[in-house]
């Protein structure tokens, strides 16, 4: 789950990270009076889930505060575009105005869990303000890392380590480990999967602050922190895939024209795959759960037809725990009362697999059956192309 | 042979008295798994499927000489309930529960050093040894004794590839799924190591997914060590970049962890790829130079 940076520096603040003066402003006259608050110069920062918003427009340096009441005025209401948003842009809802300080330097600071040693990573650079992949990929050795031990967290002498790689000034050693110590607590706390700093400033006054702050967090930690999950915002969401998550459904949407409803999720990417491979292309990833009911087989359903793109659907079921007569019903069930308006393949096998086979026979439904994936998805493909099978 | 479990494993069931962990004790029973104590925190004395019920896992290992465990304590409490398993000194622990949280896991693999039980999952169907031994939750009928190992990131994608492997006349020596999740107990390399030292095995598939590098290294494994024959799959090729598909760890990000990336590195060690996730059986008959019964 995504939050946004306004959000993301409140968090951070509250475990002792340092971070700019600011406030989030709704409307242009409150930029104006935040502005007026901490006084000026300040930065009108649009606040959408997305990187790259000063190049797209959405970072403006107001001077003073009537310049920052028409800096949000053209901000709030924008469609935003950048590199992340994709054409189509995000709206802006709210801008996050907040003291401009000095800046002496740029760095970058990021945090992960790394898989290999299944541990947290710290990340620096003294790239500061580009994206840590083009560094990645371009100069590794510019990023240092140090890696955590969760029986001890971050031990001042990895902050030490990094901040003397970083090039900080001795004097500022001091700011820079508690700026990393508390940005390790913040991450482990709130389970974390990715903090990014980017950039981290060194200011002419001697400060260390988050300039910008991105937090992603484990939706699976998500159960324990009920104050995190509530910084969702939906409108910054695919609404399909909203809508499954209410119904414990997994739903990405894809830019092709068929449906596809698959048990697990390794099989769901293979029936998509499929599809591919014979010349077709999916409209989204659905995967049902291993133990899905009938009434998530129709909620599937829906979501899968509320798609104007789709001309055809595949359903492909593998049942282990989950038997294959609930599954059949449950198809027949959601054909029956949503009204089946394109071609429908299906793929049945496991458990009572010939019993799933008779109703939907016996359901008189216009089903085309398949034998195994590969028939289902050549079939499938055949139909979202308007051709008979 | 197999790998891991036989007929000899005496099974714990870690989260019993909940209505997964007794729905898949009977299922576990009924396949003839050897399941001989349950473990709930409270409920000792009781008995679910004619199986006592121990309060930790120390009690259960003490009474039945249990030596291994399965997890279907719901996510918040699976960490506890591995380290405890850890603790007791089992053989092996296979965790079915879907939905840790992944800095729960870096706490896990910590205390895990250095002791000797292995893990295997979490987020995973669990370990089969056809005909001697299934614990988990796929399902057993599928399944049939026979001399191909398969190992996967998947549930329902490795139900197929047994289901294909039957298919064409050949069965399975033992079919473990390590699971969806980032950060796991058991990877690919542990899996391989075992079939290639296991004499009843005579070839392996493996399935893959996007996300993070474990088959690249798998794959730099199989080139270095191995000698029997490997059919891999990888699935995710469709996969747009930063979505998580489904399972935690299938996320291509940074643009790394892509399938086209792993295809080339099975390719590059020998590994005979399916290209289409229907083709895995008639790939191991071919590799193998045998007919295929239809």
């Amino acid at each position: 789950m995504n939050i946004h940076e306004y959000q993301a520096k409140a968090v951070l603040s509250k475990y002792g990270v340092a971070v700019p003066k600011g406030k989030v402003a709704d409307t242009p006259a409150e930029a104006e009076s935040i502005a007026k608050e901490f006084g000026t110069p300040v930065v009108v920062k649009a606040q959408i889930h997305a990187g790259g918003r000063g190049k797209g427009g959405g970072v403006k340096f107001a001077k003073t505060p009537e310049e920052a009441r028409e800096y949000a005025k053209q901000i709030l209401g924008m469609t935003l575009v950048t590199h992340q948003t994709g054409p189509q842009g995000k709206k802006v809802k709210r801008v996050l105005v907040e003291q401009a300080g000095r800046i002496k330097r740029e760095l970058y600071l990021g945090m992960v869990i790394d898989r290999g040693p299944s541990r947290v990573v710290m990340m620096a650079s003294t790239e500061g303000g580009m994206e840590i992949e083009t560094v990645a990929a371009n100069t590794p050795e510019k990023i240092l890392k140090e890696w955590v031990d969760p029986a001890v967290g971050l031990m001042p002498f990895q902050a030490r380590k990094l901040a003397f790689g970083l090039g900080i000034p001795g004097e500022l050693t001091g700011k820079a480990v508690k700026f990393m110590v508390a940005l390790y607590n913040a991450f482990v706390d709130t389970d974390c999967s990715l903090a990014e700093i980017n950039p981290l400033v060194l200011t002419e006054d001697g400060d260390i602050v988050a300039l910008d702050a991105k937090m992603n967090f484990d939706g699976n930690g998500l159960f324990r922190h009920k104050d995190i999950g509530a910084l969702r915002d939906f409108d910054e969401e695919d609404p399909t895939e909203t809508e499954a998550s209410r119904f414990d459904l997994s739903y990405i949407s894809l830019d092709g024209d068929i449906g596809c409803m698959v048990n697990g999720a390794g099989l769901a990417m293979a029936t998509m795959d499929m599809i591919k491979l014979c010349g077709g292309s999916p409209a989204n990833f659905l995967d049902v759960g291993g133990g899905a009911s009938a009434e998530q087989v129709t909620n599937a359903f829906r979501l899968i037809l509320s798609d104007a793109k789709v001309k055809a659907i595949l359903v492909n079921i593998f049942g282990g725990i989950m038997r294959c007569d609930i599954i059949a019903e449950g198809v027949v069930t959601a054909a029956k009362t949503l009204g089946l308006s394109v071609p429908l393949v299906v793929r049945l096998e496991g458990t009572n697999v010939e019993k799933g086979k008779e109703i939907l026979a016996a359901s008189k439904l216009n089903i085309i059956s398949a034998a195994d994936m590969g028939d289902a998805a050549k079939k499938v493909v055949l139909a979202a192309a308007g051709r008979a099978n | 042979m197999s790998i891991f479990i036989n007929k000899d494993t005496r099974v714990l069931v870690q989260g019993i008295t909940g209505s997964v962990g007794a729905f898949h004790t009977k299922q576990m029973l009924e396949y003839g798994t050897k399941i001989v104590g349950g473990v709930t925190p409270g409920k000792a004395g009781s008995r679910i499927e004619g199986v006592p019920v121990f309060n930790s896992v120390y009690d259960a290992v003490k009474a039945t000489g249990a030596n291994a465990s399965v997890v279907y304590v719901p996510p918040g409490f699976a960490a506890d309930a591995i380290c405890e398993a850890f603790d007791a000194g089992l053989d092996i622990v296979i965790c079915i529960t879907e939905g840790i949280p992944i800095l729960d896991m870096v706490k896990v693999k910590r205390f895990m050093d250095g002791k000797k039980t292995r893990l295997v999952g979490p987020n995973c169907p669990g370990v089969i040894t056809p005909g001697e031994c299934k614990i988990g939750i796929m399902p057993g009928y599928i399944h049939k004794p026979g001399t191909i190992g398969i190992v996967s990131r998947s549930g329902t994608l490795t139900y197929e590839a047994v289901h294909q492997v039957t298919t064409v006349g050949l069965g399975q020596s033992t079919c473990i799924g390590i699971g969806g999740d980032p950060i796991n107990g058991t990877n690919f390399i542990d899996v391989l190591s075992a079939f290639q030292d296991d004499p009843k095995t005579e070839a392996v598939i493996m399935i893959g997914e996007i996300g993070g590098t474990a088959e690249e290294e798998a794959a730099a494994f199989v080139k270095a060590k191995m000698t029997k024959p490997v059919i891999g799959f990888v699935a995710g090729q469709t996969a747009p970049k930063g979505k998580r598909m489904g399972h935690a760890g299938a996320i291509i990000s940074g643009g790394k962890g892509t399938a086209a990336e792993k295809i080339e590195a099975f390719k590059a060690a020998g590994i005979s790829v399916s290209e289409a996730p229907s083709d895995l059986g008639i790939t191991l008959a071919k590799r193998l130079g045998k007919k295929i019964h239809e």
